[in-house]
C-alpha cells in the first residue's frame, strides 16, 4: 500500500505446497503401455512428424521436426515402435482434438546415442544455441516458448542480466522447489551456460522466500562462481510472472508492448536451465520433465519425473492413485492451469503439475452481480481496472475494455480469485482478446482485399490510360495520312 | 476415452478461489453496526427497536418482491445487501418516527434506489441516503422531530407500540433540536462559541447522550465499528480518512478565523452523522470510486460538502446530500483516476527502456 511491496497488488492464496515439497522427486515410474505425443506442445506452430507408423525408434530420436516459424522438435521419450498418427484429446483450451504420434515402448530404454560428457563451455555460443534447438527445449515454466529462439533474441540484444525464475508462485506446485533442492549444481551450470550463450554480465536467481531449503541449496551451488546472486523475493502470487519478477529484482518495468530484452534482461525458468544443462553437457534431448502431482484427492502428493506422452492416469496410478474421485482435474497450477476433460490426456512439455482437486479446494459458486468493491483493482499486479474491463468486454465494447487495460492484462487470474461475487473476470478478458484478435485478422484481410481491388482498378486505369496515350500517339504519327483515311469514310457515308 | 465425470470438462481457471463473498462482507458490516444500534435502542427505548425492525423487514420484503417481479434468483435475498440498506436507513431516522416513515423509506430505497437502476451493483446513488433525503424533503416534520434522551422516561412496550404505530405523535415535552439544529440558529445569530461552551460536551457527544438518530448519537461506537471494518479490510482507510480529515481541516480553519460563526473540529466530528457517513455510507462499494486516488478525492469531496451544508446550507445536517452529490461524480472519478499500469506512465504511454545497443553480429 505504501510502496514497500516490490510489486503492485498480488494475493496470498494458501500454498498447499508442504505435502509435495517434503518428498523427493520420484524417477523411473514404470513405462505405460503407450505414449501419446501431441505434435502441438509448444508456443507457435505444430511440429511435423518425420517417422511413419510401424517405424522403430530409439530413445531420444527426433520424431517430429520444428514447424514453420515458432516451433520446436519432438523426440521419442523411450525406445519402441511408432504405431499410429492419430487425433487425440489434448489439454488445450479449445477442446479440439490434436494430432499425436502414438509410441509403443519396447521396454529397452535404448538411447539413440550413448551418453557423452564433454565441456560445453569450450564450444561457441552459436553452436550451443543450435544444440538447444535440436534438443527440443521449450520454456518449462508454462509458457512453452522455444528456448533457442529466446536465446538467439538474447544474442541480438545487449543482455546485462540473466534472471533465473525460481518464483513458482502457483499454489500446490513444487517442481522448481524440488529441482533446486535436489539438482542445484546442474541448474547453476545451466544458468552459466545460458550466460555463456547470451554473453551477459550477471545472473540473478530469484526464489520466493517460502522456499528456504531451495535458497540454501542454490546459494551453496552458486558460491564457487562470481556474478551469480541468489536473491529471495516475497512469496506472493504472481511473483513468478516474468514481468513481476523483473520488477521485484531490479525495480525496472518492462515497457508496455515491449520485451524484457529491451531492458537488457533475459528470464529463464529453473527447469528450463536444468534441461539446457542436460542437453549441452550430456547431449540429452528433452524427453521427460518433473511435475507435481498434488491436490486433496491425491493419496501421496509428490513430484514425479515422467516421460512425455505418459497418460496422466498412469502417472497417478504409479504414485499411489487417488483417494476419491476429484471434483476437478487440472493440468498446471490452480491459478492459470487448464481443467482436463479426462485423465487420459498425456504429460506434455508444459505440464508443470497435475492436480486432483476437491470441491472444497476449488470453492466455486455461481457468480453474483459485481458490487464494485474494487478488490480486483487493488489486487491486479498490472494496475488495471478488471471490473470495468469485464463490464465492457461483456458488452463487446472492446475499445472500452482496452481503455481500462485489456491489452496489458497478463491473464494471471488474480482478479477472479479475489472477487467476492466470483465473477469469472479473467475469462471475459480471454474472450475479449480472442475476439479482438479475430477482428484484427478479419480487418487486415479486408484491408488486403481492398488494397488488391484498388490496385487492380488502378492498374486497369493505368493500362487504359496507356492505351489511350498510345493510340493518341499513333494517331498523331498518322496525322498526315488522316485526311486520306477520312475521305473514304466520308465518301462511304455519302454514298 | 473414458467417460468424463459430469461437469469436469471446460471449467475455467482459476481453479481455486479466495474466501471472500458478498454475504460475508455484508454480514461483517452489519456486525459493525451492531454496537451503535444496541446502544441507540438502550438510549431511546422500544420505539427505536420497533422502527429498526419495521425498516429492515420492509427492506427485505421489498427486495423479495423486486427479485420475484424480475425473475431473479431468490437466493440473492440472503446476500444481506437489502438488510444493510434497511439497517443504514433505520440508523439515519429519528428513533421515534412513525412506522410508515421506516417502511416507506425502506421500500423506496430498495425499489427505486436499487432495483430501478438494475439491482445490486447498478445503482448510482446510495439507496439508504436516497430514501433518507426523499423522506426529509417529503415529511420534514416527522424527519426532524428528535427525542432528547436526557429527559426521557422510558415508555413500556405498550406505549412504544403507540409511539411507532399510532398516529398520536410524540408529546412536545420530549422533543428538542439536535446540537446541529441549535448551531444552525446560533450561526445566524453569531453565538456559536457561547452555545458550544454552554451546551456542548465532547465526551457526551462521543458517548452519545445527545439527541439524534441511532447513527448520530454515539460517534464512538460507530467509530469502533468502522475500525473493525478497517481491520478486516472490508473498507480501506482512504474514504473515511479523507472525509473526516477534510471536515476537520475546514472546521479548524474557519473556526480559527471566526469562532462565533463556525464550531470547532471536535464538535463537527462528534455530532451528526459524519462518522456513520464516513465509515458506512460513503464507503458503499457500489457508489464510490474503485481506485484509491478516486476514493481520496471522493472522501475529501464528501467532507467538504458536509461542511458547506452545515455552515452555509439550509439544513442543519448534510451527510446524506453530500454523499449523494459525490455519488453523482463517481463515474467521472473512476474514469480519470485509473491506477498507473505496469510498464506505462500515468498518461498511459509505454515507459521508456534505456535503449540497448544492438550488437553487431
Amino acid at each position: 500500500m505504501f510502496g514497500f511491496a516490490p510489486i503492485r497488488g498480488g494475493i496470498h492464496p494458501s500454498g498447499n505446497k508442504e505435502s509435495s515439497a517434503g518428498r523427493e522427486i520420484l524417477s523411473g515410474i514404470p513405462l505405460p503401455e503407450r505414449l501419446v505425443l501431441p505434435l502441438f506442445q509448444q508456443a507457435g506452430a505444430s511440429a511435423l512428424p518425420i517417422v511413419q507408423p510401424g517405424e522403430r525408434v530409439a530413445k531420444g530420436q527426433c520424431i517430429a521436426v520444428s514447424g514453420v516459424g515458432l516451433s520446436s522438435h519432438l523426440h521419442a521419450p523411450t525406445s519402441g515402435t511408432v504405431v499410429a498418427l492419430e487425433d487425440v484429446v489434448a489439454p488445450h483450451p479449445s477442446g479440439l482434438p490434436s494430432t499425436a504420434l502414438i509410441l509403443e515402448p519396447d521396454g529397452e530404454e535404448r538411447w539413440l546415442e550413448p551418453a557423452r560428457e564433454d565441456d560445453p563451455f569450450s564450444r561457441s555460443p552459436e553452436e550451443l544455441a543450435s544444440e538447444v534447438e535440436k534438443a527440443g527445449i521449450v520454456g518449462l515454466g508454462g509458457a512453452v516458448f522455444p528456448s533457442a529462439i529466446k536465446l538467439r533474441q538474447g544474442r541480438r540484444h545487449e543482455i546485462k542480466t540473466l534472471i533465473i525464475n525460481g518464483g513458482e508462485c502457483e499454489p500446490y506446485l513444487t517442481t522448481d522447489d524440488r529441482l533446486m533442492r535436489e539438482r542445484a549444481a546442474a541448474i547453476v551450470e545451466g544458468a552459466r551456460l545460458i550466460q555463456h550463450i547470451v554473453e551477459c554480465y550477471e545472473i540473478i536467481i530469484g526464489i520466493e522466500d517460502n522456499k528456504p531449503e531451495a535458497i540454501a541449496a542454490m546459494r551453496k551451488a552458486a558460491a564457487p562462481y562470481g556474478k551469480i546472486e541468489v536473491r529471495s523475493v516475497p512469496a506472493m502470487y504472481p511473483m513468478g510472472s516474468a514481468k513481476q519478477l523483473i520488477q521485484a529484482l531490479t525495480g525496472l518495468e518492462v515497457p508496455a508492448g515491449g520485451r524484457s530484452n529491451d531492458l537488457g534482461i533475459l528470464v529463464h525458468n529453473v527447469a528450463t536451465a536444468y534441461a539446457i544443462q542436460q542437453a549441452l553437457r550430456y547431449g540429452r534431448p528433452l524427453v521427460s520433465r518433473v511435475l507435481t502431482l498434488s491436490g486433496g484427492c491425491v493419496a501421496v502428493p509428490r513430484n514425479v519425473e515422467a516421460l512425455f506422452g505418459t497418460p496422466i492416469r498412469h502417472v497417478m496410478e504409479s504414485c499411489g492413485g487417488l483417494t476419491r474421485p476429484p471434483d476437478r482435474l487440472v493440468m498446471g497450477g490452480p491459478m492459470m492451469g487448464q481443467a482436463l476433460p479426462s485423465p487420459d490426456v498425456p504429460v506434455m512439455k508444459g505440464t508443470a503439475g497435475i492436480l486432483a482437486l476437491t470441491r472444497r479446494e476449488v470453492n466455486e459458486r455461481t457468480p453474483d452481480p459485481c458490487i464494485r468493491c474494487g478488490r480486483c483493482v487493488d489486487a491486479c499486479p498490472m494496475g488495471l481496472v478488471p471490473l470495468e474491463m469485464a463490464k465492457f468486454s461483456r458488452a463487446d465494447d472492446f475499445d472500452g475494455a482496452v481503455d481500462y487495460g485489456l491489452r496489458d492484462c497478463i491473464l494471471c487470474g488474480t482478479c477472479s480469485w479475489v472477487c467476492p461475487s466470483q465473477i469469472p473476470l479473467v475469462n471475459f478478458f480471454e474472450y475479449a482478446r480472442a475476439e479482438m484478435y479475430q477482428r484484427r485478422q478479419t480487418e487486415s484481410k479486408l484491408n488486403y482485399t481492398q488494397q488488391l481491388t484498388e490496385a487492380r482498378a488502378a492498374r486497369l486505369e493505368r493500362e487504359a490510360e496507356e492505351k489511350r496515350a498510345a493510340k493518341a500517339a499513333r494517331a498523331a504519327k498518322k496525322r498526315p495520312r488522316r485526311n486520306r483515311e477520312d475521305t473514304p469514310v466520308a465518301e462511304e457515308s455519302d454514298s | 476415452m473414458s467417460s468424463v465425470p459430469p461437469g469436469m470438462a471446460r471449467r475455467v481457471a482459476p481453479h481455486t478461489h479466495g474466501s471472500a463473498s458478498v454475504e460475508r462482507i455484508m454480514f461483517h458490516v452489519c456486525l459493525a453496526l451492531l454496537p451503535a444500534t444496541v446502544f441507540g435502542v438502550y438510549l431511546f427505548g422500544w420505539p427505536a427497536l420497533l422502527l429498526w425492525l419495521v425498516t429492515c423487514a420492509a427492506a427485505l420484503a421489498t427486495e423479495a418482491g423486486c427479485l420475484l417481479l424480475q425473475d431473479k434468483p431468490m437466493r440473492r435475498l440472503g446476500d444481506g445487501s437489502a438488510l444493510l440498506t434497511g439497517w443504514l436507513l433505520a440508523m439515519s431516522l429519528p428513533p421515534w418516527a412513525p412506522w410508515w416513515i421506516g417502511a416507506g423509506g425502506a421500500a423506496f430505497a430498495v425499489a427505486v434506489g436499487k432495483h430501478l437502476y438494475g439491482g445490486l451493483g447498478q445503482n448510482i446513488f446510495n439507496p439508504a441516503m436516497l430514501a433518507r433525503v426523499a423522506l426529509l424533503v417529503s415529511f420534514p416534520v416527522q424527519m426532524t422531530t428528535w427525542i432528547q434522551p436526557a429527559q426521557l422516561a422510558m415508555p413500556d412496550f405498550a406505549s412504544a407500540l403507540q409511539v411507532t404505530f399510532a398516529t398520536g405523535g410524540i408529546p412536545d415535552g420530549l422533543t428538542g433540536a439536535t446540537i446541529l439544529g441549535e448551531l444552525k440558529t446560533a450561526q445566524t445569530a453569531g453565538t456559536v462559541q457561547s452555545l458550544a461552551d454552554a451546551n456542548f460536551s465532547a465526551l457526551d457527544a462521543l458517548f452519545g447522550r445527545s439527541g439524534g438518530s441511532l447513527g448520530e448519537t454515539s460517534e464512538l461506537l460507530v467509530l469502533l465499528g468502522g475500525l473493525w471494518l478497517l481491520a478486516l479490510r472490508i473498507v480501506s482507510w482512504h474514504i473515511p480518512v479523507a472525509m473526516l480529515g477534510t471536515m476537520a481541516l475546514l472546521a479548524a480553519l474557519f473556526h480559527h478565523a471566526s469562532p462565533d460563526h463556525y464550531p470547532g473540529p471536535l464538535l463537527q466530528l462528534s455530532s451528526g452523522g459524519i462518522m456513520l457517513g464516513a465509515f458506512f455510507i460513503a464507503t458503499d462499494y457500489v457508489t464510490s470510486p474503485s481506485s484509491k486516488l478516486g476514493q481520496l478525492l471522493f472522501g475529501a469531496g464528501c467532507g467538504a460538502v458536509v461542511f458547506a451544508i452545515r455552515s452555509w446550507g439550509g439544513f442543519p445536517e448534510g451527510v446524506g446530500f453530500a454523499v449523494l452529490f459525490m455519488n453523482a461524480l463517481t463515474p467521472l472519478l473512476d474514469r480519470y483516476c485509473k491506477p498507473r499500469v505496469y510498464g506505462r506512465n500515468f498518461r498511459g504511454r509505454p515507459v521508456s527502456a534505456q535503449p540497448q545497443a544492438r550488437k553487431a553480429s
